[in-house]
C-alpha cells in the first residue's frame, strides 16, 4: 500500500527540490557541498519556526498574518529590555523573555478569535498593524547593532565548524537544534495528543467538533498562544543570528512563510497539513532564495519563480483532486 | 425481547414551547432495546425538537424523559450519552480530513479522559466495531474520499464505538441509492439482534418500514398516529403526515371558456422525467402531486429554464419559450418560486425591500441609473398588497417568519406582473395560519387571470387550491384528477404512493 501518491504536495515539492538541486549541480559542481547544505540549514531556522506556527494555525482552519509583527515586537522589546535593565544576563533569559512576550501577544489574538469569535484573518491583519505600530511608536525605531552580551554569546555558539576538501569554510549554528526540537515538539502535540487531534478536528469540521464535546475556544486559545510563543522565539533568534536587532525587520515575510506552508500541502480551508510538507516547503523557498543564481536565473526573478512554484505546487494537486472528484461523481 | 425490563427511553407528555410557538405538544414515546421505531413527520412537525430533547440540547417545557425507567430531572448531553443515546445527523458530523479509524474512535477515546493519542488502542477499537457491523472499510482512508453510504457507516460505527444503545438516525435514506438503503436495512437488522435500538426520523420512511416495529407520526408538534409498523403502508403514512389541517375552501370553478395559456408538449429530460404534456389555462390553478424523487422539482425547473429538457417544447400564448434559459422564461412572463427559498429564493441578509426590488432593476433603470424612488415605492406597494407583516421594510428578510418570507418571494414576482407562476412547495415550513393565507393568495392570483402551477406533496393543499391535479410518479404523469371535492384525499394518496 506504500505506493507513491502523486497527488500529495510533499511528493511534488520533494521532486521539485531534487530537480532544482540536479540543475544547480549541473551548472555549478560546487553546489553539492557541505557549505551549501549548512547555509541552507542556517537560512531555514527562522523561516522554519515561523512556518511550523503558521501551519498549526492553518490546520485549525484559521490564518495568522501577525506572527512577523509579534516576532519583531518580542525581538526588539527584549533587546531593549536587556540592554537597559540587565545587560549581563545570559541568552536563555533573553529567549525566555522573548517567548513570553510572543505568547502574550498571541493570547491577545486568541482573545479576539476564541472569545469573541472574530474571523482570524481580520483579527491578525489588525494586530499585525497594531503590534508593529506599537513597537515603532512606544519602544523605538533605531536598530541596535551593539547587542547585549548574552545575545552575542549565542551568535557564536556553533554546533560544528570546519573546512571541506576544497578549503571552503562551513559552520552550523546551535540554533538549528532549536528548530529540530520545535518540530519534534509540535509533531508530538499534533499527532500524539488529543489536543493536537482536536486542532485537526476543528479545522476539518468545527460544528462536528463542538458536537463531540471539543472545547473549541480553549483549543483556539492554545493555538494562538503557542504560535505567538514560537514567533517570539524565532524573533530573538533572528536578531541573535543576524547580530542586529532592527524593529523594521521581519514584517513582510509573513506571506512567504504562509506560501511555504501551503506549498507543503496545508490547506487554506483547514484540517490538512503535515510537518514534513511544511519543512519541504520551507526548504524549497530557501533554496530558491539562496541558489537561484546558481542555476542561471537572475535573482530579480526570485519572486516570479516563487510565485510560479506556489501556483504549480498548490494548483496541480488541487486540479488532480478536482478531477478525481469529477470521476467519482 | 423481554418486556419486563424498563424501556430504554420513555417520553411522557413532553411539550416544548418556544415563546408563543408550541413545537412539541404532549408527546409520548417508548423505545425498547432491540426495537426500531419510525418517527415520521413533515418539515416543521416537531421531529428535530424531539431529537434535541432526547439528546439534552433542549429541555422540555412539560413532561418527563426516562432513561432505563429512571426519570431525568434535567437531561444533559452527557447524561444522554451515558444512557447510550447517540444521534447520527443528516450531515453525519464527521471529520472529513481525518481517517476512518480516528473518526470512529475519537468520541470514545475522548470519553476515557486521555490526553494522549493511544493509536493502537483506538485502531483496535475501530477495527472491532467495523467487524461487529460486518463491513470492510480501509481504516486509513480519509473520510472525505468515501462515498456517502460509507460515511454513514462510519457515523454508525462511531456511535457504536461509544456504546450506543439507541441510535437516532436523522433522514437516513435521503442521500442513499436503493441498493445502499437495502444494505443499511441489513445492518439495522443485525444491530437490533444485538440489542441496539434505532429511531428513524424522517419524512420519507416508507422504505425503512420493513425493519421497524413501531411507527409514530407527528404533525404540528402533536402525535397524530401511532401503531405497529404492519398497520402502515406508504399511503397511510403519507396521509397521516400530510393530513388535513385547515378547512379549505375549494377553488372557484374555472370558466369553461378560459383560453389556453401555457402548453407543454412531450417534454422530457433523460433519466428525470418523460413525455410530460399538459395545458394550463388563464386563471387556472394546476397542481402537480408527486413525492420526493418523482421528478416534480426537475419539471418545475425545466419549465422555468433552470434545467434544459432533452425533448419537447413549452409554448406561451402559442409561441415557443426557449428551453433552458431562465432569463428568457422570466422575460416572457413565467415566474418560479423555489421550494428551498432560503438558499434559492432569497437574499437572507438583505432587506425585505431590496429582496423585492431585485427583480425589477431593468424596468426602473434609465441609462444604467436606477430610479430608486419608484423602485422602493413599488416594493412597498407589493408588501402591502400581499400583507407581509414586517416591522420595517429595511429589516433583513432573515428576521421574518416562514410565511412572510414566502410572501416576499411572491411579492418579488408579482411586481414583475408574470403571466404564469410556478410555486414549488409554497407552504413548506410555514405555520398553519400562514398556509391558509398563502392559499388565499394563490386563489387571488388565479382570479386576476394568472396561470398558477402548484407543485407539492401536501395533498390537502393541492385539493384545496387546484382546479386540476396531475399525479407524477417516477418522472411520468400517471393520472389527472379534478381538484376541490372531486376526489378524496385518501384516493389521491393511494394514486401517489401505489
Amino acid at each position: 500500500m506504500k505506493s507513491i501518491n502523486w497527488t500529495r504536495n510533499e511528493v511534488l515539492v520533494f521532486g521539485v527540490i531534487l530537480a532544482f538541486c540536479a540543475l544547480a549541480a549541473a551548472s555549478d559542481p560546487n553546489f553539492l557541498s557541505i557549505p551549501t547544505l549548512t547555509d541552507l540549514m542556517r537560512n531555514s531556522i527562522v523561516l522554519g519556526i515561523f512556518a511550523v506556527g503558521a501551519m498549526v494555525v492553518l490546520v485549525s482552519g484559521g490564518i495568522d498574518v501577525s506572527f512577523t509583527a509579534v516576532a519583531a515586537f518580542a525581538m526588539y522589546a527584549t533587546t531593549v529590555l536587556l540592554r537597559d535593565v540587565a545587560p549581563d544576563m545570559g541568552w536563555p533569559v533573553a529567549f525566555v523573555v522573548a517567548t513570553a512576550i510572543g505568547a502574550t501577544l498571541g493570547a491577545f489574538n486568541g482573545i479576539f478569535i476564541a472569545l469573541f469569535g472574530l474571523p482570524t484573518l481580520i483579527v491578525t491583519l489588525g494586530t499585525l498593524s497594531l503590534f508593529r505600530g506599537a513597537l515603532l511608536t512606544f519602544i523605538g525605531t533605531a536598530q541596535i547593532s551593539n547587542l547585549p552580551s548574552g545575545m552575542r554569546d549565542f551568535s557564536r555558539w556553533m554546533m560544528l565548524r570546519g573546512t571541506d576538501a576544497d578549503g571552503n569554510f562551513y559552520s552550523l549554528h546551535w540554533a538549528f537544534a532549536f528548530l529540530v526540537v520545535i518540530v519534534i515538539l509540535t509533531w508530538f502535540i499534533l499527532n500524539r495528543t488529543m489536543l493536537g487531534r482536536a486542532i485537526y478536528a476543528i479545522g476539518g469540521a468545527p460544528e462536528s467538533a463542538r458536537r463531540i464535546g471539543i472545547n473549541v475556544k480553549r483549543t483556539q486559545m492554545f493555538i494562538y498562544v503557542y504560535v505567538g510563543a514560537l514567533a517570539g522565539l524565532a524573533g530573538i533568534m533572528h536578531a541573535s543570528l543576524a547580530r542586529i536587532s532592527n524593529p523594521q525587520d521581519l514584517v513582510g515575510l509573513e506571506l512567504s512563510v504562509i506560501a511555504a506552508v501551503v506549498l507543503g500541502g496545508a490547506r487554506l480551508t483547514g484540517g490538512v497539513g503535515t510537518l514534513t510538507g511544511t519543512l519541504l516547503g520551507v526548504a524549497l523557498i530557501v533554496l530558491v532564495r539562496n541558489s537561484l543564481i546558481v542555476v542561471g536565473v537572475p535573482s530579480v526573478w526570485q519572486s516570479v519563480v516563487i510565485g510560479a512554484l506556489i501556483l504549480l505546487g498548490t494548483g496541480l494537486p488541487a486540479y488532480q483532486a478536482l478531477r478525481a472528484q469529477r470521476r467519482a461523481a | 425481547m423481554s418486556t419486563s425490563t424498563a424501556p430504554l427511553v420513555t417520553l411522557q407528555g413532553v411539550t416544548k414551547r418556544y415563546a408563543a410557538i408550541t413545537a412539541l405538544d404532549q408527546v409520548d414515546l417508548t423505545i425498547r432495546a432491540g426495537e426500531a421505531v419510525c418517527l415520521a413527520g413533515e418539515n416543521g412537525s416537531g421531529k428535530s425538537t424531539l431529537i434535541k430533547v432526547l439528546v439534552g440540547v433542549e429541555q422540555p417545557s412539560e413532561g418527563r424523559v426516562l432513561f432505563d425507567g429512571v426519570a431525568q430531572a434535567r437531561i444533559t448531553p452527557t447524561a444522554a450519552t451515558q444512557a447510550g443515546v447517540q444521534v447520527i445527523f443528516q450531515d453525519f458530523s464527521l471529520f472529513p480530513n481525518l481517517s476512518v479509524w480516528e473518526n470512529i474512535a475519537m468520541t470514545a477515546e475522548r470519553a476515557t479522559g486521555t490526553r494522549l493519542v493511544h493509536r493502537a488502542r483506538a485502531r483496535a477499537r475501530a477495527r472491532e466495531v467495523l467487524d461487529r457491523v460486518g463491513v470492510a472499510l480501509d481504516l486509513n482512508a480519509r473520510v472525505e474520499t468515501l462515498p456517502v453510504a460509507h460515511k454513514q457507516l462510519v457515523a454508525i460505527c462511531r456511535a457504536l464505538a461509544s456504546d450506543a444503545r439507541l441510535i437516532i438516525m436523522d433522514e437516513p435514506t435521503t442521500a442513499l441509492t436503493e441498493r445502499e438503503v437495502a444494505r443499511l436495512l441489513d445492518l439495522i437488522r443485525r444491530l437490533k439482534a444485538d440489542g441496539v435500538a434505532v429511531l428513524f426520523v424522517s419524512h420519507k420512511l416508507a422504505e425503512v418500514l420493513e425493519v421497524c416495529e413501531h411507527v409514530v407520526v407527528l404533525r404540528n408538534g402533536a402525535k397524530v398516529a401511532e401503531g405497529d409498523a404492519s398497520e402502515f403502508d406508504a399511503a397511510s403514512l403519507t396521509r397521516a403526515m400530510t393530513g388535513r389541517d385547515v378547512a379549505e375552501t375549494p377553488p372557484a370553478p374555472l370558466d369553461a371558456a378560459a383560453a389556453p395559456l401555457l402548453s407543454v408538449d412531450h417534454l422530457g429530460k433523460n433519466g428525470v422525467f418523460n413525455d410530460v404534456s399538459f395545458t394550463l389555462h388563464v386563471g387556472e390553478v394546476l397542481g402537480v402531486a408527486g413525492l420526493l424523487g418523482s421528478g416534480r422539482t426537475s419539471l418545475a425547473k425545466a419549465l422555468f429554464g433552470l434545467a434544459k429538457p432533452d425533448q419537447g417544447r413549452v409554448m406561451l400564448d402559442g409561441v415557443d419559450v426557449p428551453l433552458g434559459d431562465p432569463i428568457a422564461a422570466s422575460g416572457r412572463g413565467i415566474g418560479y418560486v423555489p421550494e428551498d427559498r432560503l438558499t434559492e429564493g432569497l437574499f437572507l441578509e438583505q432587506s425585505i425591500a431590496r429582496n423585492i426590488a431585485v427583480g425589477r432593476f431593468d424596468d426602473h433603470a434609465s441609462g444604467g441609473i436606477l430610479n430608486l424612488r419608484a423602485l422602493w415605492a413599488e416594493a412597498a406597494d407589493w408588501l402591502g398588497r400581499l400583507s407581509v407583516k414586517a416591522p420595517d421594510p429595511q429589516a433583513p428578510v432573515r428576521s421574518l417568519s416562514g410565511g412572510n418570507q414566502q410572501r416576499v418571494v411572491l411579492a418579488r414576482w408579482m411586481a414583475r406582473q408574470p403571466r404564469v407562476l410556478i410555486l414549488n412547495g409554497p407552504s413548506v415550513g410555514v405555520d398553519v395560519g400562514s398556509k391558509a393565507e398563502i392559499h388565499g393568495i394563490i386563489a387571488d392570483l388565479a382570479a386576476r387571470g394568472l396561470g398558477v402551477i402548484v407543485i407539492s406533496d401536501d395533498l390537502p393543499e393541492l385539493l384545496g387550491t387546484c382546479h386540476r391535479i396531475l399525479v407524477m410518479k417516477a418522472g411520468v404523469i400517471t393520472d389527472e384528477v379534478e381538484g376541490g371535492a372531486g376526489v378524496s384525499e385518501e384516493d389521491l394518496s393511494h394514486r401517489l404512493a401505489s
